[in-house]
């Protein structure tokens, strides 16, 4: 019997610690299971909120997984839409989900989008012995004959990583990305295995995800989608560069309800850009592969609004939304 | 050589006393979340994590704390198989098949001695196989492409049948229940969501958790309302442990074959500990073929799971470690925690991380024998859990299903689901068609779906694509040999079955 109650209460102690109680502290909500990215976003950005004494009290992370961020993202607008002390994680996945309404008839301006403050840039990779040296020979190559290219990347088909491969084809002039190949596997690990395997031609991901293979010399990285070249990795070309005038960064940000008022709102972009230009976090961003990308307060709303249609443009042309 | 002084490195690393103390207290945790039904692998790992932050661990200390609990799950999984029939956690599923009937036959503790033996062979054996291998077995995903995982799948499938020792027919249509439900959510090939209703939180499918907790547990406790206890699981009685050297003999075979299956299975991106167990319980059964009792309490049946899910635990370290990508959902979510820890699982981790690498492996090495301590000596300590009377248990199993579910996504909807595959389960029961093969449907279907998706992308919708690589021509040979062999073999089996005792030589 001891034991029984003693299994059991240790078991609920630990569930009670995982799942976390409300406070009267700073909530922020990572839309997926503790490890993931977003919930890097809010631990570290919680963290540094504390540290940095711009709030009181130890910031409250509570992860709340499903739908690719969906379930937060209707909680949020549902039943906290006034919330002044709720900033919830969120990436280029949030805002690309948005953009194909696959929140179930959510839309992305029932929040306001304040801030981003890093960035893991876009990358098209290849294997080591690929017949193909620069991004104009893969995307020559797919203009030739786009049923000899395919891409493996980690999100789902119409996902961020998908889109990477087509901004680049449709700036190079292609207009028939529906015929570009793309297969969504499990992360940009398994992506790039299935590349050097050569069972895909080459793979679309994020930078931080081929950092391990690139130095072991296993592929080549064609073209990065940042502005300027990555710090640390100067000798990797943009596709600027190479001529495709495409910036794609996966961004690691915040929202915040829709409800509340401008002051609040500004206060909060005042506080991430306090953040971003903080030695912590330049520290953070350097050891987990990030870039530098901050934009706050109404520059990131106006540069999100504009992603989003770009994006609704690019799902309709590949018909992943009418 | 330089093996045996990196291990000896590891040994320094990671047997000081502190890290001793948090691999007692993570088998001692994983071997109870193991146990429990609702808290499996990959939930036990998620809880403890905001428990590896607050403390403060570094790296290795956090890695043997999750890990230890990693195995410990997979040694405890198998308890509330044999004595309740109701999986402690997916891998253990298979566990049931063989181990109630020997619980109901009144050798519980046989069981729970054979199939501890069989976690430590497994998990022991697959820890050795990754200090020596873990490099050149990395190079084996590279091998597996759409296609093959395709074929690998359909193996698993075809053998699917199999599972239902009475009735293949209801065992096929169990499968088919479960592959139906593997279509719910997201389809990753189009993007497009399937059959759910446009509600939100069937987007990310069924999870296999909510759906084993519902068929095995909230089942469980609608048959024991209904029948006042009388045809319940509940309450099989356990005398006492002793150690049946004749059966461990016997299985030892068993054990080695299924190590090496649950191994293969582990290393394989994506395939998992249950796949593991899986297809180790099939290849004994049909190795045995007449000679075995399967599905009616033989001990290989028991054995051949537990050292097959074991294995493969250690085995989905493999790609984890060596190429970053997860072999199973709850590798997925310590890479998740490595990465937070600002190591980059890849193929330079091992080079670049000596330390956490092999202060890992020898954690494992640590963790499995304290968890054979745990689970076969002092495996009476955990059975208590489960051995209080039927008043107290069916309550707390009801209440760790439900708070395990919710600690999961937090989200009332799964356990509305989890009630609902309740009932699902509770009518299985009654037209007596086997839960397992649904949930194996769920889990292989959604796999074999995608690598068939993929195939058909890469090569322009060319089907002869499939049976393009040398390995997936044997893996079709082995699916469909999988498939026919029964129809032939069936007049063989109606001969009487050879007693067990008398194969012991052909080991």
């Amino acid at each position: 019997m001891k034991k029984t109650l003693f299994g059991a209460l240790l078991t609920s102690a630990a569930l009670t610690f995982g799942a976390g109680s409300a406070a009267y502290a700073t909530e922020c909500i990572a839309p997926a299971n503790p490890g993931g990215g977003w919930d890097f976003t809010c631990r570290q950005v919680g963290k540094l909120l504390y540290d940095l004494k711009l709030v009181d009290q130890p910031v409250q992370v509570t992860n709340m997984a499903g739908a690719g961020g969906g379930v937060a993202y209707t909680h949020v607008v549902t039943e906290r839409n006034e919330a002044a002390d709720l900033i919830v994680a969120a990436s280029s996945a949030t805002t690309t989900r948005l953009a194909q309404n696959a929140f179930a008839g959510m839309t992305a301006d029932q929040v306001r989008f304040v801030g981003a403050i890093g960035a893991d840039p876009g990358v098209i990779v290849v294997a080591k012995d690929s017949q193909f040296q620069t991004l104009g020979d893969l995307v020559e190559a797919i203009k030739a004959d786009p049923g000899s290219v395919t891409f493996a990347g980690g999100s789902a088909a119409g996902g961020f990583d998908h889109m990477k491969p087509l901004q680049v084809l449709k700036a190079a002039g292609f207009d028939d990305i529906r015929s570009v190949k793309y297969i969504a596997v499990d992360g940009g690990a398994d992506a790039i295995t299935q590349t050097i395997g050569g069972f895909t031609q080459a793979m679309t991901g994020d930078m931080s995800e081929t950092i391990g293979f690139l130095k072991a010399g296993d592929i080549r990285i064609l073209a990065v989608l940042t502005e300027e070249r990555v710090p640390g990795f100067d000798d990797i070309p943009t596709a600027r560069e190479q001529g495709f005038d495409v910036v794609a960064v996966n961004w690691r940000g915040l929202y915040v309800p829709k409800g509340i008022s401008d002051e609040q709102f500004n206060d909060w972009a005042a506080k991430l850009q306090a953040v971003a230009d903080s030695a912590e976090w330049k520290q953070v961003m350097m050891d987990n592969g990030l870039a530098p990308f901050t934009k706050v307060g109404a520059d990131f709303q106006g540069w999100v609004d504009q992603v989003v249609a770009e994006t609704v443009t690019l799902s309709k042309e590949i018909g992943v939304i009418q | 050589m330089e093996i045996l002084a990196n291990l000896a490195h590891g040994f320094t690393v990671a047997a000081t006393p502190f890290t001793l103390f948090l691999a007692v207290v993570g088998c001692f945790l994983g071997t109870i979340f193991g146990a429990l039904p609702g808290l499996g692998p990959s939930n036990g790992v998620a809880i403890l994590i905001p428990l590896a932050f607050t403390l403060g661990l570094d790296a290795t200390q956090a890695l043997v704390l999750l890990t230890s609990v990693y195995y410990g799950t997979m040694y405890g999984g198998r308890i509330s198989s044999i004595l309740l029939n109701i999986p402690g956690d997916e891998p253990a599923m298979m566990t049931t098949l063989d181990g109630f009937p020997m619980a109901k036959q009144g050798r519980a503790g046989d069981a729970l001695v054979i199939s501890g033996v069989a976690s430590f062979m497994g998990a022991f054996l697959s820890t050795v196989g990754l200090v020596i291998m873990a490099p050149l077995l990395a190079a084996i995903a590279y091998l597996f492409g759409p296609a093959e995982y395709f074929a690998l799948y359909l193996l698993a499938f075809l053998t699917l049948g199999g599972v239902a020792s009475k009735n293949q027919a209801k065992a096929a249509l169990a499968a088919a229940l479960g592959l139906g439900i593997a279509m719910i959510g997201v389809d990753n090939a189009t993007g497009m969501p399937r059959f759910t209703g446009g509600n939100l939180h069937l987007n990310d499918g069924v999870d296999f958790l909510v759906a084993i907790v519902g068929l095995f547990a909230i089942a469980e406790v609608f048959i024991f309302i209904e029948s006042h206890g009388k045809n319940s699981a509940i309450g099989v009685a356990l005398d006492k442990v002793s150690i049946p050297w004749r059966d461990l003999r016997s299985t030892f075979g068993t054990m080695l074959r299924g190590s090496g299956i649950g191994f293969v299975a582990g290393v394989l991106p994506g395939a998992g500990a249950s796949l593991g167990s899986f297809l180790a319980y099939m290849a004994e059964k049909s190795w045995l073929g007449s000679r075995g009792r399967f599905g009616t309490g033989d001990p290989r049946g028991v054995a051949a799971p537990e050292a097959g899910n074991n294995a493969a635990a250690g085995g989905a370290m493999v790609p984890m470690l060596t190429l970053g990508v997860p072999g199973s959902g709850t590798t997925a979510v310590m890479l998740a925690v490595l990465m937070t820890l600002n190591i980059t699982p890849g193929p330079l981790l091992f080079s670049e991380r000596p330390e956490v690498v092999w202060g890992l492996i020898a954690s494992l090495f640590i963790a499995n024998i304290v968890l054979l301590i745990m689970n076969v000596p002092m495996v009476k300590l955990f059975v208590k859990v489960l051995m209080v009377p039927a008043w107290v248990l069916m309550p707390m199993v009801t209440m760790v299903s439900f708070v395990g579910i919710y600690s999961l996504t937090g989200s009332y909807f799964d356990l509305v689901l989890m009630v609902g595959f309740g009932i699902l389960g509770y009518i299985l029961r009654k037209l007596d068609v086997p839960a397992v093969p649904v949930i194996l449907g769920i889990l292989l279907g959604n796999e074999m779906e995608n690598a068939l998706r993929r195939a058909m992308t890469i090569s322009n919708g060319d089907w002869t694509y499939l049976f393009s690589s040398p390995i997936a021509i044997g893996l079709w040979i082995f699916a469909i040999a999988g498939f026919v062999a029964p129809f032939f073999l069936r007049g063989k089996l109606k001969k009487p079955p050879v007693p067990a005792t008398d194969d012991l030589n052909e080991d």
